[in-house]
């Protein structure tokens, strides 16, 4: 016997660790994606009912895969269409209980390229990985994404459906796609990672799922750099939450109280940002942590490094060009060489109308004109941004700095 | 002179190959076609849900979920290709001329 506190924690912590390694390892086995997730479902109510009578085993892990791959077999044999499956599944089961240790990354990393994989529809890739990697319920994915369950449970079907019948490869791809590949799949977990940085309440577990799974993507791809700067990123954006918003209004970052960002979790972001660059292969990820480094360890808002943050800026433009880049690139312009010369990057961006409705195109001209003491020019370009803010926070952030001037 | 026949649809109404070859409406052209002798192959494609988009730019391959739908580009022509799975037929498509400056949609074929 053990005390249920402590198998509960043990089954919430084997549920986030395992969870996609037991699907991994039974869609790999049978092709059956459906298959896959119900009984690894089924293994972890097992649990639920034996660990408390027997006690947590050795290798939680281990102890899922086999329950989940005995009970695929006695559904399998039910059906003696899948006599197929069965012979792969009898084959696995053949093999040790746990697959080799450097087998088990493999695993889930065929399953995160496959979610991933472009042919899906992009909504598609962001809800299978979190259902099939870090085993979250549909009810709980539609719920960040503000969308019915039934939308959501319908784009999940689909999925799985267009895996097999448009013959998407379960597979890591092969090193000439990986880069094109592994982009496909931080823009995923970028996406989960922001999705929960954004809400103010609701969403918040997905920012620790993006980072956790950024973690195991690290860990199965220790010479992509990219994979590192996409965790670094995310740390050292992470780090700043708690000091984000303060009774439900923005805070800028000049204006934030760095006592309270989390220097551990900025050290890492540091030190996991120094190891991709080492790699010397450097990727939009990695130029984005960068910048976030600057900010993180600069020890107060005079004191950072804007030239330095002007010339990412300019890498980052280069190696993903969008108007939104050029948009924070004019902001460091103006922190670095005058406010001027950010003003008129942010009239060239408006001109070329690549930025039409985008809120923090007159809020950024707005603050610029604000410290020109351009008074009536900054309040006039505060309302066109008020026009267009999509959250409450922004909203009475701005409203706040219109009052102020 | 040969032909292709483009199947198209709204997909609201997507019968199964059973109710298809069932079908009197379905029975009566394929009669005609084979009274005509004029069938070379084709193939039913898999709906729209399932095709993927591929374009070549500058060298760099771009692929995209779905058809490249909503304009007025249409249909040139098909190639049948086996392929061991999709990655093998985005490769190949991405060596298609028509990648280059259209697109070529990859449609597994409903067997």
């Amino acid at each position: 016997m053990t005390a249920p506190q402590e198998v509960r924690a043990a089954i919430d912590t084997a549920y986030r660790n395992e969870w996609g390694q037991v699907v991994a390892t039974l869609i790999g086995a049978t092709g059956d994606w459906d298959l896959a997730e119900d009984c690894a479902q089924d293994a972890f109510a097992a649990a639920l009912s034996t660990w408390p009578r027997d006690g947590v085993p050795d290798r939680p892990g281990a102890w899922l895969t086999t329950t989940a791959r005995n009970r695929a077999m006695d559904r399998l044999r039910r059906n003696a269409a899948a006599s197929t499956k069965l012979r792969q599944l009898a084959v696995l089961s053949r093999g040790p209980v746990e697959p080799p240790v450097d087998a088990i990354p493999d695993e889930r990393l065929r399953l995160i390229f496959t979610c991933c994989h472009p042919a899906l529809p992009f909504p598609a890739r962001v809800a299978l990985t979190l259902r099939t990697l870090a085993g979250l319920t549909t009810a709980e994915i539609a719920k960040a994404f503000l969308t019915a369950e039934s939308t959501m449970a319908q784009r999940l079907v689909r999925a799985k459906r267009k895996i097999v019948e448009a013959g998407i490869p379960y597979r890591v791809p092969p090193p000439e796609l990986l880069p094109q590949r592994l982009s496909a799949v931080a823009a995923v977990l970028y996406l989960i990672y922001n999705q929960g940085y954004d809400d103010e309440s609701g969403a918040r577990g997905l920012a620790a799922e993006g980072i956790h799974l950024a973690r195991v993507l690290t860990r199965l791809l220790p010479t992509e750099p990219e994979a590192r700067g996409l965790l670094a990123l995310m740390l050292l954006i992470e780090a700043r939450r708690e000091s984000r918003i303060t009774n439900g209004v923005l805070v800028t970052l000049e204006d934030q109280d760095r006592s309270r960002w989390d220097r551990a979790m900025i050290a890492e972001g540091v030190r996991t940002l120094d190891d991709a660059l080492a790699m010397r292969r450097p990727g939009p990820y990695q130029v984005q942590a960068a910048i976030a480094a600057c900010h993180a360890t600069a020890p107060d808002a005079a004191a950072t490094d804007w030239p330095q943050i002007a010339a990412l800026y300019r890498e980052l433009a280069r190696l993903s060009p969008s108007p939104v880049i050029d948009l924070n690139r004019a902001v460091a312009v103006a922190m670095a060489d005058g406010i001027p010369a950010g003003l008129a990057l942010v009239d060239e961006l408006d001109k070329s109308g690549r930025l039409n409705n985008y809120y923090l195109l007159p809020a950024t001209r707005a603050d610029l004109l604000r410290r020109e003491g351009r008074v009536s020019e900054a309040a006039a370009a505060y309302e066109a941004a008020l026009e267009l803010a999509p959250t409450d926070a922004e909203r009475r952030y701005l409203t706040g700095r219109l009052h102020s001037l | 002179m040969k032909y292709v026949l483009l199947i198209c649809d709204d997909e609201t109404c997507s019968p199964s190959m059973e109710e298809i070859a069932a079908d009197p409406a379905y029975r009566a052209f394929a009669a005609e076609v084979d009274r005509r002798g004029a069938s070379l192959g084709g193939a039913r494609l898999r709906p729209v849900a399932d095709a993927t988009t591929v374009r070549v730019r500058d060298g760099e391959t771009l692929v995209s979920d779905g058809p490249f739908a909503e304009t007025k580009d249409f249909i040139g022509g098909i190639d049948i290709i086996d392929c061991a799975d999709l990655d093998e037929a985005i490769a190949i498509a991405a060596c298609h001329p028509y990648a280059n400056r259209g697109c070529v949609e990859v449609r597994p074929v409903w067997e």
